[in-house]
């Protein structure tokens, strides 16, 4: 099923759109689709471990999806799916594990 | 060059002081490169030597300003007891290259001081911060 994927930035620029439609039932399944469109999607906003970077927040309509099931989180059509990276920095030389 | 009229200058100020010791953080919205709007944003790290706009609040002003169809022209934090240039953590994490760091020092709490960059790949550039009235005329630079 589509499933609307908003994007800002670097993501934005790679995708050539504000939004974007991905397939699949899960959060991480869109993820996969758009990367096999997009390729490099994955790695702007994942590790090798496929695990989302601590600093990318993923939303499902107004929920990060760290609180719902993660990569897990069904989606439904409606849906929208959102990709913010994070709006950090600190003082100090490495953020000493205190980040969300 | 970045142009602010001084009524954010003195917001993002007052923010830093209000906020101190704790870093503030926001964003200004813009069109075309010129201010519109700027979002005060919660710092879910309440910490004095990092910020990370809260996830659910960045969502919240990304959706308004993205509803009036402006961009993130700027992104703020303050540095309370060092100099006003990106932290080796802030150019790492910096995820924003479109959009300029505006970040105010309260080292020396009698003149804050305030600088804009921008981080592109872990490349940090000083750009002109000029600051106008609310006509437009060219008031001072802000350091
Ligand atoms: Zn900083």
């Amino acid at each position: 099923m589509a499933v609307e994927v908003r994007v800002t930035s670097t993501l934005r620029n790679l995708v050539g759109e504000k939004m974007v439609q991905g397939h699949g039932a899960t959060v991480g399944e869109l993820l996969e689709d758009l990367d096999a469109r997009y390729p490099g999607f994955r790695a702007q906003i994942s590790g090798k471990d496929g695990q989302l970077h601590r600093f990318v927040n993923v939303y499902l309509n107004d929920e990060d999806i760290r609180y719902l099931q993660a990569l897990d989180t069904p989606v439904k059509p409606g849906d929208v799916a959102s990709i913010l990276p994070a709006l950090a920095g600190g003082g100090l030389p490495a953020l000493a594990g205190g980040a969300r | 060059m970045l142009s602010l009229e001084r009524r954010y200058v003195d917001e993002v100020i007052a923010h830093a002081r209000e906020d101190a010791p704790n870093e503030c953080c926001g964003i200004i919205a813009g069109r075309d490169g010129r201010p519109t709007q700027l979002y005060r944003a919660v710092n879910a790290e309440a910490s004095p030597y990092r910020y990370n706009v809260d996830p659910k609040d960045l969502l919240r002003i990304y959706r308004d300003l993205d509803n009036h169809g402006w961009d993130v022209l700027a992104i703020y934090h303050s540095h309370t007891h060092t100099e006003a240039y990106p932290s080796p953590t802030d150019v790492s994490l910096a995820a924003w290259p479109e959009a300029y760091y505006l970040i105010v020092s309260l080292a020396d709490e009698a003149k804050p001081v305030l600088r804009a960059f921008r981080i592109q790949d872990g490349r940090v550039t000083e750009h002109e911060l000029q600051v106008v009235d609310d006509a437009g005329a060219h008031l001072d630079a802000a350091r």
